[in-house]
């Protein structure tokens, strides 16, 4: 059969065999001014470890522009742009078309460059997705569009975005006597859409830089495998979610071990639960209750027993009820049914 | 097309003439430019490029990456990232379409991204109106885009390939859109030279990013965060930058005419029987054609009136242009275009051309705006008759409005 994908070989990064086997170089240094304990700088750190120097990254507005890119002392050791709040799956697309074109018509050197664009939750959830949607259907570009959650918009002073936990306090949704819960929309489900919506997309994960090296080998993973590809990772933020920043690791850990955030990806079409979230799915251990993770951030500190109820009970639909757990939120209506009288 | 496709086989050499249309030329233009990204989403009447390109990609007459995207703002950010690791793009709009880009119409020039791009202009909705308007093109006048308005499918090829040499020359290396009037240009079909292309390699060099290109082997940080230290000094580069262009301009047309053997004369302004003129009207675009045609006829009835068609309005050729017009008794501004609420609620053109006059050593002539022609309704000789006169009694220094609606209904 002919073939109708249009593709450049991309660089083979294999996998990490472990911490210890991780290269020194760092290609995210020194000069920039991210909080203390903040994970979505730890992300940046990893990705571009995982990518190597051959790389090219686009970073939409957000924490990790304003905070990272202060002129005269950018902390970027790689080649670095920024591009516009919801504009990370153009970049992506319109970086990876430019060399590509380039490279075939001779006028640069042909070698595969990974191109990565980065966005927030508010730039690619919100804002973004259009754009992220339509870069992931084009077959013949090879580039990773990577999602870090801090789960708000963040830069512009902690606003709730569509990604944002069920009941968070934000500057936009602060409780008060006559309404306690401002914000009563349910978290995105960003990874399950983006696989679930393209078909043709290679490779979707979803990641938490508290397991470094599960994260770095999906985004090498992500770059070796073939045309535009999605990861979202979630990032615990301390001056968001309102904790001691010291907690970040432990707060990551603990939204992947209460079930919140599942981490698995989808290559080539098939689903598979990654790290800890496949051993909590085969029952090797134990899912936490979500108030371990809950009543440590400031920003569920006005949850009543009610809530904290509530959000359990949304967290357990999506581990039972769900179609594929964590993923794929359809309910199969035969189960639901009684059985006629 | 198919036609078309066979012309543009031979013509490696030598010229060749083909009747097609301001849009279809910009397509050639495209081809002849050897552009590497071009990005299409549809809006009338800009998108009949995107067609004509489509056609070229299809027929293996254009080696590009052609990418439909989701939105204009996609679509423009596309080519400004293609554009930052070192490939020649092309994309347009018209109309809302071009302000649904807006956001990446500011950043492009802000990051010095020598983009062409056409507009096929068109009335903003709302109400929905197909037909010329300048108001679109004209929301990026302060922005730091080259502005060009041309009124002939030729003017229409020639100006592209000067819009690249131009804006990717690295003393510039800002955007440049070329303003093509919706219908009258962008689907009328003319006779266009075809410059060979062995002509269009000798004047336009290959695009060469140079110092600010994005790749591994060139690792800067492109548009960090500057804030109150530094964003004073940024902007005056692209300032500067900006000046620079009336002198690389003219060294375009130089180049071209040396080339291809054809002249634009004054690249920043064509002048219609203005030698003896008393009184001028000016305007943008194809509103040319039916002015011509009424000065002719005007003319005969002993009429000394001239027309000024302005080419650049950025860079606003404001010296030139002010003594030039101190030469006449007094000067009628044609706006295909509003803005509300503005000084003497005038047109975006007059307000231009009184501030060019203002602040010029030389006489100042009064400057009426006349509105018209607005989405795209036929500029008429009554139309045209009525603003002479007007403009007539100005000269005889009887006070006349600053600012006259033509053409609207009773
Ligand atoms: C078009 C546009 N609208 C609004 C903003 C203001 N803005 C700057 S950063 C930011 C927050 C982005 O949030 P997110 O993408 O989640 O990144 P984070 O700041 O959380 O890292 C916003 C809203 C902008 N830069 N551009
Ligand atoms: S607000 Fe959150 S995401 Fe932003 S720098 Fe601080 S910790 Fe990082
Ligand atoms: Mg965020």
């Amino acid at each position: 059969m002919a073939t109708y994908v249009n593709i450049e070989p991309t660089q083979n990064l294999e996998p990490f065999k472990g911490v210890k086997k991780l290269p020194l170089e760092e290609y995210f240094t020194s000069g920039h001014r991210t909080c203390q304990g903040c994970e979505s700088a730890l992300v940046m750190k990893m990705m571009v470890k995982a990518a190597g120097p051959r790389t090219i990254v686009l970073g939409s507005t957000g924490c990790m522009y304003v905070a990272n890119t202060t002129y005269y002392s950018t902390s970027w050791v790689v080649p670095w742009m920024h591009t516009q709040l919801g504009s990370s799956g153009s970049a992506a697309l319109g970086t990876a078309a430019g060399l590509k074109a380039l490279m075939r018509k001779g006028k640069i050197k042909n070698e595969p460059i990974n191109v990565i664009a980065f966005c927030g939750d508010g730039g690619g959830a919100d804002m973004g997705l259009g754009a992220i949607s339509a870069t992931l259907t084009h077959p013949d570009y090879n580039c990773l569009i990577l999602m870090y959650d801090n789960e708000s918009y963040a830069n512009t002073d902690i606003q709730l975005s569509g990604s944002t936990p069920w009941g968070a306090n934000t500057t936009f949704s602060t409780p008060g006597p006559a309404k306690r819960i401002m914000h009563h929309r349910w978290k995105k489900n960003m990874a399950g859409m983006m696989a679930a919506g393209h078909p043709t997309c290679r490779y979707v994960a979803t990641i938490c830089m508290s397991y470094g090296l599960h994260g770095m080998n999906s985004i090498r993973k992500a770059l070796t495998i073939g045309g535009p590809t999605f990861i979202h990772s979630l990032d615990p933020c301390p001056k968001g979610w309102d904790y001691d920043p010291i907690q970040s690791h432990e707060l990551g850990e603990l939204a992947v071990n209460t079930g919140v955030w599942p981490l698995y990806e989808v290559e080539d079409g098939v689903l598979r639960l990654t790290g800890r979230t496949q051993q909590i799915a085969d029952k090797r251990i134990p899912r936490q209750p979500v108030r371990d993770y809950l009543l440590r951030q400031g920003r569920f500190a006005h949850f009543t027993d009610d809530d904290i109820d509530y959000f359990q009970s949304k967290v357990d639909e999506m581990w039972h009820k769900w179609l594929i757990p964590g993923a794929i939120p359809f309910h199969k209506e035969i189960e639901a049914d009684n059985p006629p009288a | 097309m198919a036609q078309m496709v066979e012309t543009l086989e031979q013509q490696h050499k030598t010229d060749e003439t083909a009747l097609i249309t301001g849009s279809e030329a910009i397509a050639v233009a495209c081809k002849l430019a050897d552009v590497d990204v071009i990005t299409a989403y549809p809006i009338r009447p800009y998108d009949t490029v995107m067609q004509y390109v489509s056609k070229l990609v299809s027929h293996g007459e254009l080696d590009c990456e052609y990418i439909v995207a989701e939105g204009e703002h996609s679509q423009f950010e596309i080519v400004k990232h293609a554009s930052a690791v070192g490939a020649r793009v092309f994309c347009g709009s018209s109309g809302v379409g071009w302000m649904y880009a807006m956001e990446a119409l500011t950043v492009t020039p802000a990051l010095r991204i020598p983009m062409v791009a056409m507009v096929g202009n068109r009335a903003l909705d709302d109400p929905g109106a197909f037909g010329v308007e300048h108001n679109d093109a004209l929301t990026v006048r302060d922005l730091g885009w080259m502005l060009v308005w041309v009124d002939t499918a030729q003017e229409a090829l020639d100006t592209a390939l000067i819009a690249y040499r131009v804006a990717e020359d690295r003393r510039i290396f800002l955007p440049c859109a070329i303003s093509c009037d919706g219908a009258f240009l962008t689907h009328s079909q003319a006779l266009v030279k075809i410059p060979a292309q062995e002509k269009v390699n000798e004047f336009l060099p290959r695009y060469n990013r140079g110092d600010l290109l994005l790749h591994p082997d060139n690792p800067i940080t492109v548009a960090p965060q500057v804030n109150e230290d530094w964003v004073m000094e940024i902007r005056r580069q692209n300032y500067a930058a900006m000046e620079r262009t009336t002198a690389v301009i003219k060294e375009a047309y130089a180049d071209f005419e040396r080339i291809f053997g054809r002249s634009y004369g004054n690249p920043f302004f064509e002048e219609y029987m203005t030698e003896d003129a008393d009184i001028v009207l000016m305007g943008m675009g194809t509103l040319s054609i039916p002015m011509k045609v009424a000065i002719r006829q005007m003319r005969k009835e002993g009429k000394k009136i001239g027309f000024v068609r302005l080419r650049w309005f950025r860079p606003f050729p404001a010296e030139a242009l002010a003594k030039s017009l101190g030469r006449f008794k007094a000067v009628g501004v044609v706006d295909r275009d509003y803005s509300f609420g503005s000084p003497y609620m005038s047109g975006v053109v007059t307000h231009e051309v009184r501030t060019a006059l203002y602040s010029a050593p030389g006489p100042k002539p009064p400057v009426l705006c006349f509105i018209c022609g607005l989405g795209g309704r036929e500029v008429t000789l009554p139309d045209i008759t009525r603003m002479t006169e007007s403009v007539y009694q100005a000269a005889e220094g009887k006070a006349q409005p600053l600012t006259q609606w033509i053409g609207l209904r009773e």
